[in-house]
């Protein structure tokens, strides 16, 4: 029941924008000077996934708790809110 | 939207839409602007609200449709091990009667909808979807009011009330409240698992409408300073689990394995056993406690809710604390307004507001409970399971004599813990609170 993150996010009801309000300053940081990489455990909805060569951002999922703004060891990633209206939209809260 | 409100407010949470029937009921021109399709939309929490904040604002909430899911009448408090835990609870019939509604749980996109709904109709406006984005300042540095993410988005306003939540990038680039450190924030996720309503009623023990808060601390959070909840919702359980945000980092836990794990703890997994889960969300709680809050006011502008860091982690109280702070916010803005001065002398009275209340007064109560839980990592590592040992030995029935068992349970207990770390952990935990 609900195991995965996936069926967990499948859950959720959310209003897409068109492009993320999620966004890696320095990609070269994250892949050479970043070791930890905490935003690939800490996200609770799984958004960072390390690629081949570099992090990519699944931000349609984002549950916008901030965690990776202030979690992000070089403060490499520039976050805002999505545009009013988009992104999540609790059915319960 | 190039208007003159007297107040704008950033955020419909439970601190803004406070603030804004006070204003209202004021017939002061307020507006309040909210990221979401709707308010609620955005907003999250473990799920329990108090009656004596609310009807502050609205005395007769209870006839008013107000989304009451369950009102609170048993508060269990959980200390678990891997393989079990203790329980302590209890329960009162006056929280069915004359004392009903001191707590109840609500699902926080119905219940702020409808606490915006009764601002709306003390005349407030409340305009959704809206990002404010920065807050617009004179050469002096004075709030004049917000910047939208709306195309014509700027909007005067003589004073600004920034009740935007915990997350606050607003709040960061202004300077107004320094980001939290990663280690004085929790990260929490929430899921919502549906279960017939007698279902409920018959696993809790509960008559319909009446329900049960269970807090919970142990070996669920994998070691990290943290908490998890189960609150009873009328057809469904909200199931809450958070802890530090820096030992998140340190211990590379993802916090939705931990949620599964939690899920299937011996007594957890009967409880939501057939249930369907029906939402899944994360949210930070501000664990900086009284030492962490920033400056509150300035010219033009005041901090109220999560925004300011106002939450009491020990009695996971923080709603009140947003609608009472709200409102104070209000009653300070209103002084102001016939003064006509929003300079933060004159916006100080909003400290003293908090001052003199229980916000200020419990806050400072519980400022080393936050540091008390950091100082003692036992209390989520080997402590659990210690104490989860000596239970099973002595309830265990096996012609060992009592006597011998307590010596054994003793030599357990101190493999892991000195006999000053124990002594230490009561001492500092008796100060604590």
């Amino acid at each position: 029941m609900g195991a995965s993150i996936e069926d967990k996010l499948f859950l959720n009801r959310f209003n897409v924008d068109e492009t993320s309000h999620l966004k890696i300053i320095n990609g070269a940081v994250c892949i050479d000077d970043c070791e930890e990489k905490p935003c690939l455990y800490i996200c609770p909805a799984n958004v960072y996934r390390l690629e081949q060569n570099r992090i990519s951002i699944n931000y349609e999922g984002c549950l916008e708790c901030g965690s990776c703004r202030i979690g992000c060891p070089h403060l490499n990633i520039e976050w805002r809110f999505p545009t009013g209206g988009y992104g999540i939209r609790h059915k319960f809260g | 939207m190039n208007e003159k409100y007297d107040v704008a407010i950033v955020g419909a949470g439970p601190a803004g839409i406070s603030a804004a029937c006070v204003l209202a009921d004021n017939g002061i021109n307020a507006v309040v602007l909210e990221r979401g399709k709707f308010p609620g939309a955005k907003n999250i929490s473990g799920g329990v609200l108090y009656g004596h904040d609310l009807s502050g604002i609205i005395p007769d909430f209870a006839q008013k449709n107000c989304p009451i899911e369950r009102n609170i009448v048993e508060s269990r408090i959980w200390y678990l091990s891997e393989d079990g835990g203790y329980s302590v609870s209890y329960r009162d019939k006056a929280f069915e009667s004359e004392r009903r509604y001191n707590v109840f749980t609500v699902g926080r996109a119905k219940f702020d909808r409808w606490f915006a709904d009764q601002a709306l109709q003390k005349g407030a406006l409340v305009v959704c979807g809206t990002v404010v984005t920065d807050l617009l300042r004179d050469d002096t540095g004075h709030v004049t009011g917000v910047r939208t993410d709306r195309p014509d988005g700027d909007l005067n306003a003589k004073v600004v009330l920034l009740a935007d939540g915990i997350n606050s990038p607003l709040a960061a680039k202004t300077g107004f409240r320094p980001e939290p450190s990663p280690a004085h924030v929790a990260l929490a996720v929430k899921e919502v698992i549906n279960l017939p309503e007698e279902v409920i009623d018959q696993r809790f023990n509960t008559s319909p409408g009446n329900g049960v808060t269970i807090e919970i601390l142990g070996s669920v959070t994998s070691g990290m300073n943290g908490v998890a909840v189960i609150y009873t919702n009328r057809k469904s359980l909200s199931l809450c689990i958070g802890a530090n945000l820096a030992d998140f980092s340190a211990k590379k836990i993802k916090p939705y394995e931990m949620l599964e794990s939690f899920k299937n703890h011996p007594m957890v997994a009967p409880m939501i056993n057939g249930g369907k889960p029906a939402e899944y969300m994360a949210h930070w709680l501000a664990e900086g406690g009284y030492d962490n809050i920033p400056k509150l006011y300035g010219d033009g502008y005041l901090i109220a809710g999560d925004s300011g860091m106002l939450f009491n982690t020990l009695h996971r109280e923080g709603s009140n604390m947003a609608m009472v702070s709200g409102a104070f916010a209000a009653e300070t803005i209103i002084e102001a307004i016939r003064k006509n001065d929003f300079s933060r002398s004159s916006l100080k009275k909003y400290e003293s507001r908090l001052q003199n209340s229980f916000i200020f007064d419990d806050l400072k109560k519980y400022r080393k409970f936050n540091p008390f839980l950091e100082n003692h990592p036992e209390l989520f590592t080997t402590l659990p399971d210690a104490l989860g040992f000596a239970a099973r030995e002595m309830l265990t029935v096996d012609g060992t004599p009592k006597k011998k068992k307590q010596k054994k349970i003793w030599k357990y207990l101190r493999t892991n813990h000195s006999l000053s770390a124990l002594l230490r952990l009561v001492w500092d935990g008796y100060r604590s609170v």
